[in-house]
């Protein structure tokens, strides 16, 4: 552990940040792929977590295994200690007002699940209208057609432009007062584009409905503030960030969450029980009934340590400086078409694109023998896909340990794969 | 280029995916089934022209990898003129192959000729249902025709 926390000293010192040195904090990128050392740009999907994130829950399981909250033993107490103790640092990392408001649950998708099946089905009625947009991840778009369908409310989207930006000309119309709920990600996982989510909720809020956010692909990479865009609810996963995978946090406005139902019954959510009654725990733990993912909280916590050190600031500077030259790059390939915004100060490191002649599952395949890990498909995001006119895509998406010779490296892939499939 | 790679794209398969055979209009189709893989985005219009029992000719329109177009490719090529109860058997080998069972009863006497090429796909599991478009598309069109059932659009994805 020692040592990888050196590393991250070194890699932060001088200029300010060195993802080679940051490189070596994680065995996984030692890896060599069909003889290339890997190249992971699959980033968006998950990232690849530092050995300070496996330590910890290696150590986890060794020292301090317990069941949480009941115990009255001392490896209960530690287990419950450090469980709650990543709760504690996620506030002020998405600068939340209390710890209340941080629910743990399995990641994004369930954190969305469960507004739309508490919050949601409390509020929303027939002739309402839930807002959200042309370019939502099927886990903030499925659970509002579901709901929409199931109460008679409008589901109504907000367009993107051919530029890839949300079109908002009608969004004083869009947005109406009939309008309950507006959901929107962040930052969208195959265009990049970064959402003006504070003017959205602005407006949202002046037409008294609530907000939330799908902060999956923006909280991994670039400080985050739930109170500076006043969102009522903000999902995002710990898998995306470093973090093992089945963790995720639904933040939620404390007199929000307080008028909520409990999402799930069991274990822990309750504070008293009869054979005919229950009254609800407090919050957060009304949400959170059963055995939770305890190493999981705790590995989070780890993720967020290092990602803390490093500086949420230096992380996003470094994805625009890589973003922007794989975005050149790409760009010098003529039988390449790259979705989504150029502009990187209104971008993240999210770039999907396609080649004029070969199948994006042909491209992944191949870049994958050059070592080269993309993803390819409609990225959970069909009808997106089928407003751009495509059926699915190559989506190179970076991280902190990514380096311009990664870039250099898909690009000579890219034209390797060229001349593979004939055109060249 | 690595084997891993040149073993699923051969060079007859890279022949098929670059010229692909069947590809043209068939006006006198008295059959005709779609099929369709949404995760990938793989899409065929396959037509037939059925003269009784026999498969008198046939046209594959597939937008897709190189593996299902080269696959609708070589079916194609194999199917036409032949009567529907050997391509069916055909097809069931194909299927069997791709799977990576062992086909040798199966295949006894029969030439699979370029679908040999098909053999390393089996390696990636991923893509073992894009091969497998045409041929179910295939299949259910024969199938019902057999059966007298309506044609659904048939897909290799769950």
């Amino acid at each position: 552990m020692e040592v990888s926390e050196k590393a991250i000293r070194t890699g932060i010192s001088g200029k300010g940040f060195n993802p080679e040195r940051i490189k070596e904090d994680f065995p996984i990128l030692r890896r060599e792929i069909n003889g290339y050392r890997l190249v992971y740009l699959d980033n968006a999907a998950t990232t690849q977590k530092p050995a300070v994130v496996v330590d910890a829950i290696r150590h986890y399981y060794e020292h301090t295994n317990a069941n949480v909250h009941r115990g009255l033993h001392t490896l209960a107490e530690e287990a419950t200690a450090a469980f709650e103790s990543t709760r504690d640092r996620i506030v002020p990392f998405i600068n939340a007002a209390k710890r209340e408001e941080i629910i743990y649950t399995r990641g994004t998708t369930e954190a969305i699940n469960l507004v739309a099946y508490t919050w949601g089905k409390q509020n929303i009625r027939s002739g309402n209208r839930i807002v959200i947009t042309q370019m939502e991840h099927h886990a903030n778009l499925i659970p509002w057609i579901m709901l929409a369908k199931e109460t008679g409310a409008e589901l109504t989207y907000i367009p993107i432009d051919e530029k890839g930006y949300l079109d908002l000309r009608d969004i004083e119309n869009i947005i109406d007062s009939r309008t309950i709920l507006v959901a929107l990600t962040h930052m969208s996982n195959v265009l990049g584009t970064i959402n003006p989510v504070a003017e959205i909720a602005q407006l949202a809020h002046r037409r008294g409905a609530r907000i939330l956010v799908d902060g999956a692909q923006a909280v991994p990479h670039m400080p985050v503030d739930v109170r500076a865009i006043d969102a009522d609810f903000y999902a995002f996963s710990g898998h995306k960030m470093l973090g093992p995978t089945g963790i995720g946090i639904l933040y939620g406005k404390e007199e929000i969450l307080n008028e909520t139902n409990p999402f799930n019954f069991g274990g822990e959510m309750i504070s008293t029980v009869h054979w005919d009654r229950v009254t609800w725990n407090e919050l957060p733990w009304k949400f959170e009934a059963g055995t939770p993912n305890i190493e999981g909280a705790v590995a989070l916590g780890a993720a967020l340590d290092y990602l803390g050190k490093i500086g949420m600031e230096n992380v996003r500077a470094h994805e625009k400086e890589i973003t922007a030259y794989a975005l050149k790059r790409l760009s010098e390939l003529d039988h390449i078409k790259i979705f989504g915004p150029h502009d990187i100060d209104y971008r993240g490191g999210a770039v999907a694109f396609v080649d004029r002649d070969v199948h994006s599952h042909d491209v992944a395949t191949f870049l994958d023998t050059r070592g080269v890990a993309v993803r390819a498909g409609h990225h959970c995001a069909q009808p997106l896909a089928r407003l751009l006119g495509v059926t699915s895509t190559t989506r190179a998406s970076f991280y902190i340990y990514n380096t311009n010779d990664d870039v250099d490296r898909l690009i000579e892939a890219l034209k390797a794969m060229r001349k593979y499939f004939r055109h060249e | 280029m690595s084997d891993k790679l040149d073993n699923l794209y051969r060079d007859i398969l890279m022949d098929h995916y670059k010229f692909p055979r069947g590809n043209k209009p068939l006006p006198m189709a008295n059959l005709e089934n779609e099929g369709h893989n949404p995760s990938c985005g793989d899409d065929i219009v396959m037509r037939f022209k059925l003269d009784g029992d026999k498969i008198e000719d046939v046209s594959v329109d597939c937008m897709g990898c190189a593996i299902s177009v080269a696959s609708g490719s070589m079916l194609a090529e194999i199917v036409k003129g032949k009567s529907v109860e050997e391509v069916l058997k055909i097809a069931k080998v194909v299927k069997a192959m791709l799977k990576g069972e062992d086909i040798s009863t199966e295949t006894n006497g029969m030439d699979l000729g370029d679908l040999e090429a098909l053999r390393g796909v089996n390696k990636f599991p991923v893509r073992i249902k894009c091969a497998l478009l045409s041929w179910t598309t295939m299949m259910d069109a024969l199938k019902s025709k057999l059966n007298d059932n309506n044609i659904t659009n048939s897909t290799t994805e769950q």
